[in-house]
C-alpha cells in the first residue's frame, strides 16, 4: 500500500505537472522566508529619529575671523574654522607633493568660501578629538594638534606631521544663505 | 555512524558529508530525524500543532531579538521606547505587532496541540516524559510571557506586575514581605523589578529550547501518537517524515501566518488591553485589572476562592495536576474515539476551561446568567479538578471501550476514524 | 451534536456584555480609517491639526511627535520647519550653566504647553491633562469614545451634585470630568470652507489624534494587502502539493 506506484498512461504528463508545481511552491517560499527576513534586517539601520538628525544647521554669522567652533554633526564633533587671509595663504602655498595625504586646499574648501573651513574634528589615526579651543595648541602648522599621539595638521586640516595616514575628512556641507551652514 | 553507508560519496557534496558525518554525525542525526524518521501515516491535522509551536518559539525569539536592540529596560525610558521603536524605527512596528500577537498566537497554538494530546491520550504510556516536558515546557512560557507583558511598563504591565508578584509572595504565609522585596529589588515594583525581567525574559526562551529539544528527544525514541492512539507494528503504516510531514507541515504553517499576519496587519490592538497605552504610574491603579487572555482560566480559580492562600494553592495546582495526570487515566485505551464517555467528558472539560477564562475576565462582584460570577468560577475550579481526579480515575475503571482496531487497515467494529 | 451545542452555549456567554461604569456608552460613528482598506482623510488630519494646535495644544502635551513626524498628515518641510521654529526648546546648558534655549527644529518633539507635571497639574485646578499622543489607543473604543467625550457636554440634570470646578459629560465615567467643554462653534477658522461647528471640529482632531497614536497604520494595511495576497496564493500551491506528494498514500 505505501507508496505504491500507480501505472498511470499519462505518467509523462503527471510528472511535468508535478515538477512545475514543486518548482514553483519552492520558488514562493523561497521568495517569502527572503520577503520575511527584510524587515528584521532593515530594523538595524538608523531609525527615523536619528536620520532627522544626520542633518544640521548651524548659524555662522557669529564666528569672527580667526575663530573656530565646534559643532556636533551625527555624533561627531565638526571644526567649522573662519581663516585668516595670513593662514589660507599658508595652506595654499604648500607644495602638496610633500604632504603624507596630498590634496590641494582649493579642493577641501567651497569656491569663493575659501575663508570657511569644514572639518570632522576626529584624528585619522585611532580617533581621538584634536584641540579645537582657542587656548588649546595648534600644533608645529599652525592648524590643530591632535592630544593623543601627537598629530599635527595644518591650517587646512592636513595631516603634515605625527602618527595620522590622512587629513581631516571633510563632511558634506553648504551654505544655505549667508548667515546658515548646512552640514550633511 | 551506519549512515556512512548509505550516503552518495561520488559526488564532492557526498564526500563532503561523509567526511563531516564521520566527525560529527550531523547528517546522519538529521536524515534520521527528519527524513527517514517513520511517522504514521494516518495523523490528523490536529498533530500539526507540534511544529506550529517550534515556528512560534522561532518567530518570537528573533522578533525579541530585534526589538531588544531598541528597547531599553528602564522604568523611565521602557514606555517610551516602545512608541519609538512603533513610530521611528525601521519596520519596528511589524516586529512589535508580530511579537505582541506572537504571544497570543503561541499560546493558542500549545493550548490546541495540548488538548489534542488529552483527546488522543498521547501522555500515556510509553510518552508520560514526553507529556511531562511539555509541561514544563507550558510553566516555562507563562513566566516568559508574564514577564514580557511588563516590559511596556504601561498600566497594566505595572499592575499585572504587582498583583502576580504579590500572589506568587502570599504563597509563602509569613515570609511575604521578604519575598516580595526578593522579587522585585525594591519596596515596590520599581525599575530594578523591570531590569531583571527583562534579563529573565531573554534568557528563558533559550531554556525553553533547551526544553524543548528534550520534548523531541522524548518524541522520536516511541514516535508519534496518533488518532487511533493504537501501537503501529507493521512498518507500512508507517511513513517517512519527508516529503510527507514535511510539506503537510508547511501547508500547516501557511494556513497559520494567514490568520496570524491578518492580525497583524488588521487587528493589531485585538488582544491589547488599552489600559497598557497608559504609562505605568504607581499612583492610580486601572478600575479593572485584567491578565492576558491566557491566564484568564488561572486567574479564575485564584479569585474563586475567598481564602487567598487557598486560591493560591489551587491555581498552582492546577497547573501542577497536569504532572500527574498519566497516572491519574490508567485506562489501556488512549484515543477517546473509542472512549465514548471520556469523550463526553473532555468537551465538558473543554468547556468548563472556557467558562473559566470568561470569568477570569469579568469582575467577581458580578452576575451572569443571573448566577454570581463568583459561584460560577467556584463551581468550574471545582469541576476542573474533579476531572483530573474524579472523572479519569473512575472512567479508567468502569468506561466500556469500543474494541480496538489491530492496525489501520482493520477498522474494528464500531470505530471510524476522526 | 454535543460538540455544537457546547459550542453555542458558549458563544452565547461571550455575547453578553458587562458595564462596570455608569458612563454612558459612546455613540459608534463612521470612520474613514476603520476599515481594511481604510485610510486617513488627509484634509481631516490637517484641520484636525489645526484644531489642536490652536485649541488642545493649550493644556495637552504630544510628547511622543516631533515635528517631523507631520509630514504623515501631509505638512512640507517648511511648514514643519516655520511651527517647530514657533517654539523655544530648551537644549541643555549654555557655558555659563543657565538653560539654553534656541528655537525648534523639525527634529524636536512638540513642546509641551507646562514645562512639567506640577506646572500642569497647577495650571488645571489639581488636574493632570493627560498627553495625547497615545489617547486613542489608551481608551477602549478610542475614535468613538474621543468624539463623544468632546461632544457630550450638557447642562447636568437637577439631581447631579457637580464637584468643585467639575464640569458635567455624561460619557466621562462618574459625568464629571475637569476639562471645560474645549469646543465652540468658530472658533477655529478653517479655510477650505469646511463647516466651523463643534462636531466637525471634534470629528477633525479625533481623526488626527488616531493618527498621532496609530501613524503607521495606512503603511500597516498596505503591506498587510501585499503580504498576505502573496501568502493565499503560497497557501494554496502548498496545498496542492502537498496533496499530491500525499497522492499514493490510502489509508
Amino acid at each position: 500500500m505505501l507508496m505504491k506506484r500507480e501505472i498511470d498512461p499519462t505518467e509523462k504528463i503527471q510528472e511535468t505537472k508535478r515538477d512545475f508545481l514543486y518548482l514553483t511552491t519552492a520558488a514562493m517560499g523561497a521568495v517569502a522566508a527572503g520577503a520575511a527576513i527584510w524587515p528584521f534586517i532593515d530594523s538595524m539601520n538608523p531609525a527615523a529619529d536619528v536620520l532627522a538628525l544626520s542633518t544640521t544647521e548651524i548659524d555662522i554669522s557669529q564666528i569672527a575671523v580667526g575663530q573656530a567652533i565646534t559643532a556636533m554633526w551625527r555624533g561627531s564633533p565638526v571644526f567649522i574654522r573662519r581663516r585668516t587671509e595670513e593662514e589660507i595663504k599658508i595652506a595654499r602655498a604648500v607644495d602638496i607633493k610633500t604632504l603624507p595625504d596630498p590634496e590641494k586646499d582649493e579642493d577641501r574648501t567651497k569656491k569663493d568660501k575659501d575663508e570657511w573651513l569644514v572639518l570632522v574634528g576626529v584624528c585619522t589615526h585611532l580617533g581621538c578629538v584634536p584641540g579645537n579651543k582657542a587656548s588649546d595648541s595648534k600644533g608645529d602648522f599652525g592648524g590643530w594638534l591632535c592630544p593623543c599621539h601627537g598629530s599635527h595638521y595644518d591650517t587646512s586640516g592636513r595631516i603634515r606631521k605625527g602618527p595620522a595616514p590622512h587629513n581631516l575628512a571633510i563632511p558634506p556641507y553648504q551654505f544655505t544663505n549667508e548667515k546658515t551652514l548646512l552640514i550633511g | 555512524m551506519s549512515g556512512i553507508q548509505t550516503l552518495e560519496p561520488e559526488t564532492k557534496w557526498g564526500r563532503f558529508q561523509n567526511w563531516v558525518d564521520d566527525r560529527l554525525p550531523i547528517f546522519t542525526f538529521m536524515r534520521h530525524s527528519l527524513e527517514e524518521y517513520p511517522t504514521p501515516k494516518n495523523l490528523s491535522y490536529w498533530w500539526n500543532f507540534g511544529s506550529l509551536a517550534g515556528v512560534c518559539l522561532v518567530v518570537m525569539m528573533l522578533s525579541g531579538i530585534f526589538l531588544a536592540m531598541y528597547y531599553t529596560p528602564h522604568s523611565q525610558h521602557a514606555f517610551e521606547s516602545v512608541d519609538r521603536i512603533m513610530r521611528d524605527v525601521n519596520h519596528g512596528w511589524l516586529l512589535r505587532y508580530i511579537h505582541m500577537n506572537g504571544a497570543s498566537m503561541f499560546f493558542i497554538v500549545v493550548y490546541l496541540h495540548m488538548f489534542r494530546g488529552l483527546y488522543y491520550g498521547s501522555y500515556k504510556s510509553p510518552r508520560e516524559l514526553l507529556w511531562i516536558l511539555g509541561v514544563v515546557i507550558l510553566l516555562l512560557m507563562m513566566a516568559t510571557a508574564f514577564m514580557g507583558y511588563v516590559l511596556p511598563w504601561g498600566q497594566m504591565s505595572f499592575w499585572g506586575a504587582t498583583v502576580i508578584t504579590k500572589l506568587v509572595a502570599s504563597f509563602f504565609p509569613g515570609l511575604e514581605n521578604g519575598i516580595l522585596q526578593l522579587l522585585w529589588g525594591d519596596f515596590s515594583v520599581s525599575n530594578a523589578t523591570l531590569n531583571r525581567f527583562f534579563s529573565l525574559h531573554y534568557l528563558l526562551p533559550f531554556v525553553i529550547v533547551g526544553v524543548v529539544i528534550l520534548h523531541l528527544v522524548a518524541l522520536h525514541k516511541h514516535g508519534s501518537n496518533n488518532p487511533l492512539g493504537i501501537d503501529l507494528k507493521n512498518p507500512k503504516e508507517k511513513i517517512p517524515f519527508h516529503p510527507y510531514y514535511t510539506i503537510k507541515d508547511f501547508f500547516g504553517l501557511g494556513v497559520f501566518f494567514l490568520v496570524f499576519l491578518s492580525i497583524v496587519f488588521y487587528a493589531p490592538e485585538f488582544f491589547n488591553e488599552p489600559d497598557n497605552y497608559i504609562p505605568a504610574n504607581p499612583m492610580v491603579t486601572p478600575p479593572h485589572i485584567v491578565p492576558e487572555w491566557y491566564f484568564l482560566p488561572f486567574y479564575a480559580i485564584v479569585r474563586s476562592i475567598p481564602w487567598r492562600w487557598g486560591g493560591i494553592f489551587l491555581m498552582f495546582a492546577s497547573i501542577l495536576i497536569l504532572f500527574v495526570l498519566p497516572w491519574l487515566d490508567r485506562s489501556k485505551v488512549r484515543s477517546g474515539t473509542f472512549r465514548p464517555i471520556f469523550k463526553i467528558s473532555f468537551w465538558i472539560f473543554l468547556a468548563n476551561c472556557c467558562v473559566l477564562g470568561y470569568m477570569g475576565a469579568l469582575p467577581t462582584d458580578g452576575h451572569t446568567f443571573g448566577l454570581p460570577n463568583i459561584l460560577i468560577s467556584q463551581i468550574a475550579t471545582f469541576y476542573y479538578f474533579f476531572h483530573f481526579l474524579g472523572v479519569l480515575p473512575l472512567l479508567a475503571k468502569y468506561e466500556k471501550t469500543l474494541p480496538l482496531p489491530t492496525s489501520l487497515g482493520t477498522p474494528a467494529l464500531g470505530a471510524k476514524n476522526v | 451534536m454535543f460538540k455544537k451545542a457546547i459550542l453555542l452555549m458558549f458563544l452565547a456567554f461571550m455575547s453578553l456584555q458587562v458595564f462596570a461604569s455608569d458612563a454612558e456608552h459612546p455613540p459608534k460613528m463612521n470612520w474613514s480609517f476603520q476599515s481594511i482598506f481604510g485610510t486617513y482623510d488627509r484634509a481631516a488630519l490637517q484641520r484636525g491639526f489645526q484644531v489642536y494646535h490652536e485649541v488642545c495644544a493649550a493644556c495637552h502635551s504630544l510628547n511622543h511627535l516631533a515635528y517631523r513626524h507631520l509630514a504623515g498628515i501631509g505638512f512640507t518641510p517648511e511648514t514643519i520647519k516655520a511651527l517647530a521654529a514657533e517654539k523655544e526648546i530648551r537644549d541643555g546648558f549654555t557655558e555659563e550653566g543657565e538653560i539654553f534655549k534656541r528655537p525648534g527644529i523639525a527634529a524636536d518633539h512638540i513642546a509641551p504647553p507646562y514645562i512639567n507635571e506640577s506646572a500642569a497639574k497647577a495650571a488645571n485646578n489639581g488636574s493632570l491633562p493627560p498627553d495625547l499622543s497615545l489617547i486613542v489607543k489608551a481608551r477602549a473604543h478610542g475614535p468613538d469614545y474621543l468624539h463623544a467625550i468632546l461632544t457630550g457636554y450638557a447642562e447636568p440634570p437637577k439631581e447631579v451634585q457637580l464637584g468643585e470646578n467639575m464640569h458635567y459629560n455624561k460619557y466621562f465615567a462618574g459625568r464629571q470630568i475637569a476639562m471645560i467643554a474645549p469646543l465652540h462653534e468658530g472658533m477655529v477658522n478653517y479655510t477650505d470652507g469646511t463647516p466651523t461647528n463643534v462636531e466637525q471640529y471634534a470629528k477633525d482632531v479625533v481623526t488626527f489624534l488616531t493618527w498621532a497614536g496609530d501613524p503607521k497604520m495606512e503603511e500597516r494595511k498596505s503591506t498587510g494587502f501585499k503580504v498576505m495576497f502573496f501568502l493565499i496564493i503560497l497557501t494554496l500551491f502548498m496545498f496542492f502539493t502537498k496533496r499530491r506528494v500525499w497522492r499514493n498514500i490510502k489509508d
